[in-house]
């Protein structure tokens, strides 16, 4: 016999455990896919999760790519946290690096220490501004916020697609769909000789303090988890309910913007089509992985940039696609949603009094 | 170029025909959503119905059990879903997005080995017709069976809806789960059944475009159409009918940006493009600026979880 009851409180160890259960069983799942295809599956594994962090260059690069994926998902928890549903991100981060290589593209034959917190500025505004779109949007016209902010995803990569092919393009890229080099200027500094880790890990570290800060030390984060809990007591309390989506709205936007000027002012040095393999939608994984807790996210962003970086490694070493990676991402947030039923359920094996699950 | 009066009609042909896909995957998604369930995972379910279609021509050389196939992948690649959202009471629109990203890595992995196959040519009905009839030819006749179904379908689905039992206990469960609990229908079994009609017709939506439109397997050759297909849902208001003339507008737009872009039109492509989603913000700003207007048209518990105790 199995009884299910409900739970009254949800154990707090328990909340922060349950990610770890997710991972183990992505891995089992990932191992059994890879069998099934015709691979063994603990060789297919360890290219996967292991080959690709083995030396300190695979190190950088899961920074690297670590970055984005902390810098969005930290903008994404207050949110989320207070239950606005922006899955736009990923527009956002478009957005932000369109207005941020803008600004680059200024100075492409300038040099001077101004340009890049210039163009880093002008990054997270873009990003304010498009995510204020849905923001606005919601509040004043009672608009489905998750899908604003989605269809703008497209018309953002549009806007990029047009800029890049027309306007924007090189004079001298002979029609490549990508604009100028962005001056040295322009460009994150690395932080090692031969690494392509650059100082906007450093943009994201500070994220993971501030929002730590706000939420937990300011009224502003207090009033944001209580609309979360529930938006009743957040009005009975006075909380001005249109002021705060539109704040963390802005905060979100800001972040995704900072990640796309991160990604073109670091890795990339100039605009062209594909500037983010989907990091404002994965990212939407690492902050559920995280918990929506800023410490909690620094690993999650860790463990979600490994299985980019594994299905390149896989790509190489089993020729298999490398969307392969988004199989993982996907059973990640399938076991992680699913061992959420933990938290709020109790269950209960009768017959066997030992096996209670209680971890 | 000339446009005389044929030409139209291959045009507003081609038009239907990439329309197809959007309309079979917005019916499915209409249902599923009236019952109350966002499923955001259409992209998902489009392009594992497109890989497994495929799959199974080549290997089975039998396009009808192609087309089933494609539609039970449909369903099972749901079921996940369903099970999540229903069984494990998790939020739809994350686990939608799970469900997104994990069938396109899923395909890709999948269809390895397919890629760079020729397809198989789909039969066409009344051909003969197509070319003796000037201007009607080519939109009514020579056609595969699949475009004719989802030509029938939103009619199907606007009767299943309105005229039928069946139908008023999808809308009643989708825009009172509590009352309809009460008067003894099991809320999360229509729920779990529109999940997979859902599932069933994305599924075809994507074995469309891989055996009839563009026989052949792309990686992520859905591109874009099942987020298409849901902003297509929210365009016509919940409203089947509406979801066809959305769909043409739609299928139109692309059809003509590639003609628009032929004839060197000065308007930049990308423009035309961003069109469809552009306009989608603005239905969703009209109707819902007007309460009265959104509870007469959306499903009131859309998105929420359901949860009965027992």
């Amino acid at each position: 016999m199995i009884k299910i009851e409900k739970r009254n409180d949800v154990p707090m160890a328990l909340y922060f455990f349950t990610p770890f259960i997710a991972i183990i069983l992505t891995i089992l799942g990932g191992g059994i896919i890879f069998y099934i295809l015709g691979f063994n599956p603990i060789e297919a594994l360890k290219f996967y999760f292991i080959t690709p962090i083995s030396n300190l260059y695979g190190f950088s690069e899961l920074l690297l790519k670590a970055t984005p994926l902390c810098l969005i998902a930290i903008g994404l928890s207050f949110c989320f946290k207070s239950n606005n549903w922006n899955i736009g991100a990923e527009g956002q981060l478009t957005f932000g690096a369109i207005v941020g290589g803008g600004v680059a593209l200024l100075f492409y034959n300038q040099e001077g220490f101004y340009i890049l917190p210039l163009v880093i500025l002008a990054g997270a505004i873009g990003g304010m501004i498009f995510a204020l779109i849905p923001a606005i949007l919601k509040t004043y016209f009672n608009t489905n916020e998750i899908l604003v902010s989605l269809m703008l995803v497209y018309v953002s990569k549009l806007i990029l697609d047009y800029l890049v092919v027309g306007p924007w393009s090189n004079p001298e890229g002979f029609n490549f769909p990508e604009t100028r080099q962005f001056s040295d200027s322009s460009r994150m500094p690395l932080l090692f000789e031969g690494l392509r880790i650059h100082a906007g890990i450093f943009l994201a570290l500070a994220a993971v303090m501030l929002s730590w800060f706000i939420l937990y030390k300011t009224y502003l984060g207090f009033q944001i988890k209580v609309s979360g809990l529930s938006l009743k007591t957040a009005k009975y309390a006075g909380f001005k309910g249109k002021t705060m989506i539109l704040v963390v709205f802005m905060i979100s936007g800001a972040c995704a913007g900072l990640a796309g000027v991160g990604e073109i002012t670091g890795p990339i040095g100039q605009l062209h089509r594909m500037i983010s393999p989907d990091y404002g939608f994965t990212a939407i994984i690492v902050a559920f992985l995280g918990r929506l807790n800023p410490f909690g996210i620094i690993f999650a962003s860790l463990v979600v940039a490994l299985t980019y970086l594994g299905a390149e490694t896989a790509q190489i070493f089993l020729q298999i696609p490398k969307y392969t990676g988004q199989v993982f991402q996907g059973m990640i947030l399938f076991f992680l949603l699913a061992s959420d039923y933990l938290l709020f359920f109790k269950v209960k094996i009768l017959s066997l009094k030992k096996n209670e699950l209680r971890h | 170029m000339s446009l005389d009066i044929s030409f139209i009609g291959i045009l507003i042909g081609s038009i239907m025909a990439s329309s197809v896909p959007l309309i079979l995957a917005a019916s499915g998604e209409l249902i599923t959503e009236r019952s109350g369930v966002l499923n955001l995972g259409v992209e998902g379910m489009m392009i594992i119905g497109a890989i497994s279609g495929f799959a199974l021509m080549v290997i089975t050389d039998n396009l009808f059990i192609a087309i089933v196939g494609s539609m039970l992948s449909g369903v099972i690649i749901s079921l996940i879903f369903g099970f999540l959202t229903q069984s494990l009471l998790t939020n739809h629109v994350a686990t939608g997005l799970a469900l997104t990203i994990f069938g396109i890595g899923l395909s890709a992995m999948l269809g390895k080995n397919f890629v760079g196959i020729p397809g198989k040519e789909f039969p066409i009905l009344f051909s003969s017709l197509r070319e003796s009839i000037p201007f009607f030819g080519p939109i009514l006749f020579g056609h595969s069976i699949v475009l004719y179904f989802a030509f029938a379908l939103p009619f199907l689905t606007n009767y299943f809806l309105k005229k039928t039992k069946l139908g008023l206990i999808v809308r009643a469960v989708g825009d009172s789960p509590v009352s309809a609990s009460n008067q003894g229908i099991n809320v999360i079994l229509v729920r779990y059944c529109c999940i997979l009609y859902g599932g069933a017709m994305c599924g075809l939506a994507g074995a469309y475009l891989s055996l009839i439109y563009t026989p052949q397997w792309i990686e992520n050759m859905t591109a874009g159409r099942g987020w298409i297909a849901l902003a297509l849902v929210v365009f016509a208001t919940w409203s089947p009918i509406k979801v066809l003339i959305g769909a043409l507008i739609f299928g139109g737009i692309t059809i003509l940006q590639l003609h628009m872009q032929a004839i060197g039109f000065r308007i930049p492509v990308q423009f035309l493009s961003a069109l469809p989603y552009l306009m989608t913000i603005i239905v969703l700003v009209v109707i819902s600026r007007d309460s009265r207007k959104i509870k007469l048209n959306t499903p009131t518990s859309l998105g929420r979880i359901f949860y009965k105790e027992k």
